[in-house]
């Protein structure tokens, strides 16, 4: 199987965000990359499927010059290749990624895209579907489980109050969701062969993005806790808190 | 707050892109699977086996031996490996440096090719493991001394004697046991199961408490002859593993320090008393400042170490300096931040109480800090002082 991982890196799940100056945009400087955590899942489940069923994983992002150290960390985890198509920056708007990502995968055979199911930098959840319409071919989003035979994937993913099953024929683009599997440590094997393995990089020019960012602010500050009570007086209260203010009951 | 290592004088620009990716792998892997389990481990006297194959799955076993599954590296990467799984737990690093430097290590330089095909492939992955006998319980800084002692009995060797203290010992697969053969010291490769061995744990420490910690006892053990080490005799087996083992601890337990400084300084900016935030008050910032210069030069002292042995010119007093030197202010650093904390540092829901006891014994194996300065002043006089 010829097996596509569309990957980026965001910043460390950790980091304090910090907006720059203009207001629309992230301050960079001195942030950590990570790969996108579901974009890990994405990956572990196509390193599995090519163990399993023979095939190459081939890593593809879209971004800054610099993510090739990012996209190193899953060379680590096993993947062969990796492919890099230059931006010069990180994009935001995930439309000007999937037209950029279709027009690379149009050229390939890919017999499957995996994505993660949303980025957690801007969290659009959009870039796999949008991916999916450009090439013509099926999309299932957030799946949680995935398995192929005879040229289509059977996958089921999570709904409110109930679980769907599909069977898809490939190739598809498949955006996974957390708990599809336990994506693996890199070894340390892994990541001295990661410096040798391909990692080409293609520099591509954005279509300028439909969309304008008008500004960014920062959530507002949570309000402070309140004590309702102690011991278990307080239960009867807590439980109308969460029932009618919380909603969570 | 995640774990901030302090690097203050920016020593990871001197690391090349792999050794930062390892580093991060196994910080990440220990604040993923280990740290959740670490407080009920300590709590329970229980190391979590359960972990070894992920360390194995991961290559950390023997990293610096080359072929039968080993990775093959550098020494600056097992001394990351080493720090980065002391500012775990120092058990965790012990476990891990027992496996590779006392186990591992001689085994690959001593041990006959069939040895070699039996034992490394399985304690690299993780699948088997070992442990490393030497002290006795009359003998400890004085290792020469010891009792234990092989007979050959032409078709086997007869094995009799104990050891005391051993770090794996009752989980272990196979120990590697120093024993007198006609009064030359000699290893031997002792298997779980066999006839007249028996491996009881030692029970309550206050100190690597989630480390396993054993007494092993040979009462006649019938040992097949292929199971002697045949590449060395004498003291300098022992020792050269030691050596290993000395310098991962070196590197070590700068994590374990790197740990309390940085939960202390977390906790002190966060926690006001007489309306200030602690970290502002003179006399906690002069501990933060002790802390600092001495992880720091603890840093300089292993980033250097790492080449002497990458170059192979490394002498034992080099390794004994950084052993002394940097455990003892990991143990200085853990018992000032455990201050910091108030009564939380005495709590095991925080970390620096369980560095602080468990530094202790780090402070007493592989050589005592009081052995490591006798040799440091045998290297400075050239006459030893260590008996008359
Ligand atoms: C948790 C733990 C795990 C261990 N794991 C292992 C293991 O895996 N394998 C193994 O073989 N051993 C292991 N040890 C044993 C350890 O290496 C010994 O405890 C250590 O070498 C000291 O020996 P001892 O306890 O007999 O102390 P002693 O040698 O009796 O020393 C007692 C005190 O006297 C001092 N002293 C001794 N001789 C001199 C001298 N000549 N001059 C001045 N002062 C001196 C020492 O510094 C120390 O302060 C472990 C110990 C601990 C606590």
């Amino acid at each position: 199987m010829n097996i596509f991982v569309c990957m980026k890196r965001v910043p460390d799940t950790e980091s304090q965000i910090q907006l720059a100056a203009d207001g629309r945009s992230v301050d960079t400087a001195g942030l950590n990359y990570i790969i996108n955590p579901y974009d890990e899942y994405a990956i572990e489940a196509a390193l599995q499927l090519a163990e399993k069923e023979g095939g190459e994983v081939t890593l593809l992002t879209v971004g800054a010059s610099d993510s090739d150290k990012t996209i190193r960390k899953g060379l680590a985890m096993g993947a062969q290749k990796a492919v890099l198509l230059d931006s010069g920056e990180d994009l935001a708007d995930p439309a000007q990624v999937a037209v950029l990502l279709a027009d690379y995968l149009k050229e390939q055979s890919a017999d499957l895209v995996l994505c993660g199911k949303q980025g957690v930098d801007y969290d659009h959840a959009a870039t796999g579907g949008m991916l999916a319409a450009r090439l013509g071919i099926p999309c299932v989003s957030a799946i949680a489980s995935l398995e192929v035979a005879e040229g289509k994937a059977k996958v089921q993913r999570d709904v409110e109050g109930a679980s769907e099953r599909f069977e898809v024929a490939l190739p598809a683009v498949l955006t996974c969701d957390k708990g599809l599997n336990e994506p693996r440590y890199a070894s340390l094997k892994g990541i001295m062969q990661a410096k040798k393995k391909p990692l080409e990089k293609v520099s591509v020019t954005p279509a300028d993005s439909a969309r304008q960012t008008e500004g960014m602010a920062y959530p507002p500050a949570r309000p402070a806790g309140r004590v309702i009570g102690e011991g278990t007086d307080a239960v009867p209260e807590l439980l109308r808190l969460l029932k009618e203010e919380a909603k969570v009951l | 707050m995640a774990y901030q290592a302090l690097d203050f004088y920016d020593f990871d620009s001197l690391l090349q892109e792999e050794e930062l990716a390892v580093r991060d792998e196994v910080r990440r892997w220990v604040s993923e699977r280990f740290m959740p389990k670490i407080e009920e481990c300590f709590l329970e006297q229980r190391f979590p086996l359960e972990l070894s194959r992920e360390l194995g799955e991961m290559n950390l076993f023997g990293a610096t031996l080359s072929g039968y599954g080993c990775a093959g590296l550098n020494n600056t990467v097992y001394g990351l490996i080493n720090r980065e799984l002391e500012r775990g737990d120092s058990g965790l690093r012990s476990f891990l440096s027992v496996q590779s430097g006392l186990v591992m290590y001689p085994i690959h330089s001593y041990g006959s090719e069939e040895q070699r095909e039996k034992w490394l492939p399985k304690l690299a992955t993780g699948e088997a493991i070992g442990c490393f006998g030497l002290t006795e319980p009359d003998h400890g800084s004085d290792p020469g001394g010891m009792v234990t002692h092989a007979v050959d009995k032409g078709d086997h060797y007869l094995l009799n004697g104990a050891k005391m203290w051993i770090t794996n010992g009752s989980i272990a697969d196979v120990a590697v046991v120093w024993a007198k053969l006609d009064g030359v010291i000699r290893g031997f490769l002792v298997e779980k199961g066999m006839q007249g061995f028996s491996a009881p744990l030692h029970r309550k420490k206050f100190s690597l408490a989630a480390s396993v910690t054993s007494e092993l006892v040979f009462d006649n053990v019938k040992l097949p002859k292929e199971n002697i080490l045949p590449g060395v005799e004498g003291l300098k087996g022992p020792l050269s593993c030691l050596n290993q083992a000395r310098y991962g601890i070196a590197w070590g337990v700068i994590g374990a320090a790197q740990a309390c400084y940085d939960e202390a300084l977390q906790y002190q900016l966060e926690r006001k008393q007489f309306n200030r935030p602690l970290a502002s008050f003179q006399l906690q910032q002069a501990k933060l400042a002790e802390m600092m210069t001495a992880i720091t030069a603890a840093q300089g002292i292993c980033m250097q170490l790492a080449r002497l042995k990458d170059e192979k010119r490394i002498t034992p007093p080099q390794i004994s300096l950084a052993k002394r030197n940097n455990v003892a202010m990991a143990l200085d650093v853990a018992r000032s931040a455990r201050t910091m904390l108030g009564a939380n540092g005495i709590s095991l829901e925080y970390q620096c109480g369980r560095h602080m006891l468990n530094l202790e014994s780090v402070y007493t194996y592989e050589g005592t800090h009081d052995i490591h300065t006798l040799v440091l002043g045998h290297a400075a006089s050239g006459l030893p002082a260590y008996s008359n």
